[in-house]
């Protein structure tokens, strides 16, 4: 096994302290909003891993094309992590949200469009790995894993489109303006600063598990490659 | 000299166009085979329709039970029930027409052929199109004919062809992928419904919509997602079917 490069060392440990200054601004740092009052600090957490794990998934569309196109596994390993790390932000995301929508607009959920698509991109990824379990030939996991990834990945914005067929609440905070959001507000410079924090801190935290999930992928195909050998 | 090559480039375009044409005309035909066999095959033993068939009624007599179905719920959830009996109907057809494929080694047999494989994607999905249509026909006869409603509207027909393409484009390469898994039977509603999602919304709004004696206007965005959404999907698949079969 290759021994853990310094750059990653020094990203764990960069990630660790961008966690706590993001915690410091967001919670002590940033003024409490006048109407929400203290639960509004959810937010700058809320957007900083929705940020990051969509960056996340679009990212492992790029590399389902990649793979299908020169087939070689180790794209699939980094599409794997892609995805495995922004569906742990994206749940992330999915509870911290739902925290604060009970305070600001009375209810655990609601079936508003980002909300659902939300949900259902979840289920989609879910899925993509209930599919990846069934299947044993690396070669033909990864194809699969490609273009169910691709196919997710492409239906996420025609199904927050469709669901806009329905209605919404869901506030806009940066350039938004629906009427009809309820829990909307304006950013002062010191909120703008814990938002910017906060979204700096989860992207790097997001390539310290993306790289070191990578790595685990490595190991996981060595281990593959000489339980093979053994029975072969 | 220049008369010469440029004669030869004349032959060899000719040569590559009647190629063309050749290629084009074995696909339409490779296509049309697989259909043929297909409903042959169905013809033959009406397995896969009967069940389709029997398990959509099924459903709508639980929807009548579940949802008291009276005449004033049923202004508002006609077309809501009608999606998804088709969606779960759906389902049953697309995991049996590829296990059958795949079961008894047909799937190989249809790889061997020297033809496009693209050609059998479209080919199981038109079949797959084709029992949907016919037993949502007859849900829509059965289903007019128990709440005395007349759903023959020419713009629900439209709606019911266009969702149930996107559904069979999608569900085709789906069910090509999970029937060559361990968790097969299992494991296709699970890969189709979080993507057939647009498509089912936008078909209910659709249709609720001429249901409601909307104009044609109102429903112009269901149903131009519907028309997106079939395009798309089937030129992923057809681009990427390939990835799916191959050994």
């Amino acid at each position: 096994m290759q021994a853990k490069p310094v750059l990653l060392k020094i990203i764990d440990i960069l990630s660790v302290i961008m966690l706590a200054m993001a915690t410091y601004f967001a919670l002590i740092k940033a003024p409490t909003e006048l109407v929400m009052g203290n639960v509004q600090r959810i937010f700058y957490f809320h957007i900083g891993t929705a940020w990051t794990a969509l960056l996340g998934f679009l990212f492992a569309s790029v590399l389902s094309i990649v793979y299908l196109f020169n087939k070689d596994l180790k794209w699939d390993r980094y599409q794997v992590a892609a995805i495995e790390v922004s569906l742990v932000f994206f749940l992330i995301t999915i509870m911290l949200g739902s925290i604060w929508a009970r305070p600001a607009w009375n209810t655990w959920w609601t079936w508003d469009p980002r909300l659902t698509t939300a949900a259902i991109t979840e289920l989609v990824y879910l899925a993509y790995f209930m599919l990846r379990q069934g299947i044993d030939d690396p070669d033909r996991r990864a194809r699969f894993g490609a273009v169910y990834a691709l196919i997710g990945g492409i239906s996420a914005p025609i199904t927050f489109y469709a669901i806009r067929l329905f209605r919404t609440i869901h506030p806009v905070v940066i350039a938004g303006g629906n009427p009809k959001a309820q829990g909307g507000f304006d950013m002062t410079p010191d909120m703008l600063t814990a938002m910017f924090v906060a979204l700096g801190a989860f992207t790097v935290i997001f390539i310290d598990l993306y790289w070191n999930r990578i790595r685990l992928g490595d190991l996981e195909d060595q281990v593959e490659r000489l339980k093979l050998k053994i029975t072969m | 000299m220049t008369v010469k090559s440029s004669e030869l480039a004349q032959v060899k375009t000719n040569q590559r166009s009647r190629l063309r044409r050749q290629t084009s005309g074995n696909f339409f035909k490779a296509v049309s085979a697989v259909v043929w066999k297909d409903l042959q095959a169905e013809l033959r033993t009406l397995e896969l329709f009967s069940a389709m068939l029997v398990f959509s009624l099924l459903i709508i007599i639980i929807f009548n039970f579940a949802l008291e179905l009276d005449l004033k719920i049923r202004q508002s959830v006609t077309s809501g029930v009608l999606w998804a009996t088709f969606a779960f109907a759906g389902t049953l057809g697309l995991n049996r027409s590829m296990a059958i494929e795949k079961d008894r080694g047909c799937l190989d047999g249809l790889l061997l052929a020297p033809v496009d494989r693209s050609a059998i994607y479209f080919g199981k999905l038109i079949s797959n199109l084709t029992f949907m249509l016919i037993v949502e026909a007859i849900v829509l006869v059965v289903y007019s004919l128990l709440y005395n409603i007349n759903l023959f509207q020419p713009g629900l027909l439209l709606v019911i062809l266009l969702g149930s393409l996107g559904y069979a484009g999608v569900g085709t390469l789906l069910a090509a992928m999970s029937v060559q898994t361990r968790t097969r039977d299992i494991l296709l509603p699970i890969l189709l419904f979080p993507i057939i999602i647009p498509v089912l919304l936008a078909a209910v709004k659709a249709s609720s919509g001429f249901l409601d004696g909307a104009q044609f206007s109102d429903v112009l965005l269901p149903l131009d997602i519907l028309v997106v959404y079939d395009l798309i999907f089937i030129s992923v698949a057809f681009m990427f079917f390939e990835n799916i079969v191959e050994e």
